[in-house]
């Protein structure tokens, strides 16, 4: 076992900013792209640059298909209303529509900038360019009400079809208590009934073909095997299927709206439900973009415990994972067994934390507490038991022959179209492409950590599970690394903004009583600026966008969520299977509806 | 009356009183062997060892509003629980139980038991049709056609009993095992029977009618209180009978080796068989998942048949030539 050194330990730097516009502006030379300024203050090593809007399609087939490491993933795409910034750059408009596309060839990112002024929200779609923009583009069209010119079906996809008004926008309320009270009347319940309702021609759907009816089926959004609030809607011949429709929404709680309302200290809790199974792993993400813009650097102690925890509810989220896809094969047992093994971890997490699920425990520049005394023990205890029980589900689960029947094959996907369609994590990994966020751009010295990224090689439901098991493997192999390597020090840096700041120095100083004094009453002014900091997340790859104004709160909060884009490419993986199949598929995709409607 | 007559009626009172009851026990005694084969409890709370779960959970299901769909067939939605359950119940006439227990040595035992079978597959079918709901439809889609197609060599595997004892009566069946089981030679019939036994009270891993985790709850999902009730306990009659039967075709029914026999009575003997088989069946649900529907059928037609065929030929074979 090699020894973790913090010291030695670097985070991924994205290098090249200049060229990127540079190679873009060779090729098409009448480009006009304009540079970021100072006032904007972007501290993440993204390369950014704005550019006109009638200008955008010709930008995006440059970066798509003519670059010669194009661009080939559409990571992220979202929008900010402007109209309430504080600090503004000169040639900020009312709305700004952020694409964030990454080169996995080049390992880098760029993000484009378009403005829209309020009088014109229109802008062209690039669903041509990037499938996957379909879904966010209708995002952005719910929650803005910026129109993409020559979209497929540019509908509402995270509010009610009968909503009115785009959320998002700064005029829209965001407490109870600033809008009039909510009634449902048996008229409007009537109208709200009426528009779940699912209209096949509105989709391109026929209703029958030469020789057949089809039955559209109605899956969920209660149903035992869709993991939560979706609904998808069959089109179906006999028992085989035509096509699909994922329906979310139903689980949507306005969670980047809440955002900026809620301190930044106060929205720890809040980043908890969001991968409701990834406990600490969604304070990682949110807490180290907060303090990427603050500029707070983590002590060495802080960071091997928040690795730490974090590979465990890696561990207590694939434990899930294989227990319920057993179940949705049919398997009633392994579930059982499986729980207590997450069980035994949850009581870890209790001593650590106080909390199971949920524990809120990261806080801005370290954690909440110090480990407890005699937390080796438990720890060493699970590291040399769980190796142990994952031998014996092999036998049970994996080398179920029914069980290989049903999986394997199942549900397969390329590795080019994962990234067409923006997979991230154990599902890209499983078509045997190895991209780990942890080894191609380490974060927080998972560099200094020896662990091997699984692959698969055929990307059907079979090895989506197979690459899970491995990497819970893998993540023993990190916490015995941790356990054996903690370094002595403090568990949370001395900076005035960290929440809340060194006890022994506010007694005696009143500048460290000032701010102790502010940060706990209105919580700390974070520097205005903008960020993006993401982790590899149990699900995949998830990331904070944050956008701070120099104030209390967050101006944007935008969270880039695994599992939004996963259920985005049912349609095409479920073509032409069974129903069996379809469940098989749902239940290896491994998505949390709170993680895609957050 | 006369009194054999009176004395049949009894019998037959007595054997419902005792088999709804036992279904009622079995849906007990199967979520405490699965609580314990999955590390759990199981309910333990309602009397000793929560043998009083069935009896709560019955009068729960008497409480419930008996609903019926308001876009179903209604005649037929109420009339296809019913056929379920009669059916099974109707198979248990011709189980010979002891010597002296038994409604009716039927000398078409094995026939009339293979009617009876095929007959409860309407309840199913016109459960799912009734219904009018599309989870229903598939369900009742998947209960024909399976059902169907595991009839068929359900039928040619016990041919093989029928071939070496040269009677379908399955008191003469059981007699005739007295020398040495039929299990010894038809080991491959048992096993064929056994599948399709399973396929046919449709338990994990051939529960595909109703299939939880795709269905929701198949068949029957528009069901609830009595009528709902009335398939759980067709269930678990089938569960018994299948088993009952098993042990009658192949394990000499309520026969034992020399001194095994006298050390209980020849009731409890075959008691102790069938609970042998159900636990079998308990362990089954908990161990196996459950195969896709095209599978299952191809499983049956071109592994199960040709299994079947071989079977009944070999023992044809053995027995013109004077081996068996």
């Amino acid at each position: 076992m090699p020894n973790v050194d913090l010291k030695e330990s670097k985070d991924w730097q994205m290098d090249s900013d200049i060229s990127i516009i540079d190679e873009i502006t060779t090729l098409s030379s009448d480009l006009n792209l304009t540079a970021v300024t100072a006032v904007e203050n972007i501290v993440d090593d993204i390369c950014t640059f704005w550019v006109d809007k009638n200008q955008l399609v010709q930008l995006m087939q440059v970066v798509r298909h003519d670059l010669t490491h194009p661009f080939d993933m559409c990571f992220d795409l979202t929008a900010i209303d402007e109209t309430e910034r504080q600090h503004k750059a000169a040639h900020l408009q009312d709305f700004t529509v952020s694409y964030h596309l990454r080169s996995y060839e080049r390992n880098i990112d760029i993000r484009i900038k378009v403005g829209l002024s309020s009088a014109d929200k229109h802008l062209e779609s690039i669903c041509a360019f990037w499938s996957n923009a379909n879904w966010y583009e209708r995002e952005v069209w719910d929650m803005f009400g910026i129109v993409f010119d020559n979209h497929p079906y540019l509908t509402r996809i995270l509010m009610p079809q009968t909503w009115q008004g785009h959320p998002l926008l700064k005029t829209h309320p965001a407490r109870a208590t600033e809008m009039e009270p909510f009634t449902l009347p048996p008229y409007q319940q009537d109208k709200e009934q009426a528009a779940l309702q699912f209209d096949p021609e509105a989709w391109g759907m026929k209703r029958q073909d030469d020789n057949n009816d089809f039955m559209f089926l109605n899956l969920g959004p209660n149903h035992p095997s869709v993991h939560g609030a979706f609904r998808i809607v069959l089109q179906m011949d006999g028992e085989e299927i035509v096509d699909c429709v994922p329906d979310i929404g139903y689980h949507h709680r306005g969670a980047e709206k809440m955002g900026e309302r809620q301190s930044w200290h106060s929205y720890i809790p809040y980043t908890d439900r969001i991968d409701n199974l990834g406990g600490v792993m969604n304070n990682f993400t949110y807490v180290m973009a907060v303090e990427k813009l603050a500029g707070i650097t983590v002590p060495d102690r802080a960071k091997v415990i928040r690795i730490m925890t974090s590979e465990m509810f890696r561990i207590l989220s694939h434990l899930l994972f294989y227990g319920t896809f057993a179940q949705d094969l049919g398997a009633l047992s392994p579930i059982f067994y499986m729980f207590i093994d997450r069980e035994k971890l949850f009581g870890i997490i209790e001593a650590f934390t106080g909390a199971r699920m949920h524990p809120s425990w990261f806080r801005i520049g370290g954690i909440a507490q110090d480990l407890p005394k005699g937390w080796e023990v438990l720890v060493r205890d699970y590291v040399n038991y769980l190796p142990k029980r994952l031998d014996e589900y092999e036998k049970m689960v994996m080398k179920n022959s029914i069980l290989k029947a049903r999986t394997i094959d199942i549900g397969a996907y390329s590795t080019q179209e994962a990234i067409e369609w923006g997979v991230t994590g154990p599902g890209l990994r499983a078509t045997g492409y190895s991209w780990d966020l942890r080894k191609q751009r380490p974060y927080s010295g998972y560099d200094q950590f020896d662990f091997e990224v699984p692959t698969g090689n055929k990307g059907d439901c079979y090895d989506r599970c197979r690459v899970r098991i491995e990497e819970m493997r893998q993540s023993i192999r990190i916490i015995e690394q941790c356990l054996n390597n903690m370094p002595e020090g403090p568990y949370k840096a001395e900076h005035p903004q960290t929440t809340p700041p060194v006890k022994s120095k506010t007694m005696q100083d009143i500048d460290s009583l000032i701010p102790h004094f502010i940060n706990v009453s209105w919580g700390p002014t974070i520097p205005a600026g903008e960020v993006f900091m993401s982790v590899e997340a149990t699900k995949g790859i998830m990331g904070y966008h944050l956008i701070s104004d120099g104030s209390t709160m967050s101006y944007r909060t935008r969270i880039r969520t695994p599992s939004f884009p996963h259920l985005q490419m049912l349609p095409l993986i479920s073509k032409g299977q069974m129903v069996a199949d379809l469940i098989a598929t749902l239940g290896s995709v491994d998505y949390v509806m709170a993680d895609v409607d957050r | 009356m006369m009194p054999e007559q009176f004395w049949k009626i009894l019998e037959i009172t007595i054997m419902l009183a005792l088999l709804i009851p036992i279904a009622a026990t079995l849906v007990w005694v199967e979520r405490r062997m699965i609580g314990i084969w999955q590390d759990r409890h199981g309910p333990n709370r309602v009397g000793p060892f929560g043998i009083l779960q069935s009896l709560a959970d019955l009068l729960k299901i008497l409480g419930k509003e008996d609903w019926i769909p308001p876009f179903s067939d209604k005649i037929v939605f109420v009339l296809a629980p019913v056929i379920g359950a009669v059916c099974v119940l109707m198979s248990f006439a011709v189980v010979p139980f002891s010597p002296s227990i038994g409604v009716s040595d039927l000398n078409i035992g094995i026939l009339f038991f293979l009617a009876m079978a095929s007959l409860s597959v309407y309840s199913v079918v016109l459960a799912g049709w009734a219904s009018n709901s599309k989870y229903a439809m598939l369900g009742g889609m998947r209960a024909a056609a399976q059902t169907v197609s595991y009839e068929v060599f359900m039928g040619l595997s016990v041919m093989g009993v029928v071939l070496l004892t040269g009677t379908f009566n399955l008191r003469e069946i059981v007699l005739a095992q007295t020398d040495g089981w039929l299990i010894q030679s038809q080991f491959l019939g048992f096993f064929i029977f056994l599948v399709a036994g399973i396929a046919e009270s449709h338990r994990l891993p051939f529960d595909l009618p109703e299939a939880e985790t795709e269905l929701t709850a198949g068949f029957h999902t528009e069901y609830s209180g009595l009528k709902f009730a009335l398939f759980f306990l067709g269930e678990y009659l089938s569960v018994t009978l299948i088993s009952a039967m098993s042990v009658v075709l192949f394990f000499g029914g309520w026969l034992m080796p020399a001194p095994l026999d006298t050390w209980l009575p020849p009731l409890v003997w075959f008691i102790i068989k069938i609970m042998g088989f159900v636990m079998f069946f308990i362990l089954l649900r908990t161990s196996l998942p459950r195969p896709r529907f095209d599978q299952l059928l191809a499983f049956g037609w071109k592994v199960m048949l040709p299994l079947a065929l071989f079977n009944l030929l070999v023992t044809a074979a053995l027995k013109l030539s004077g081996v068996l």
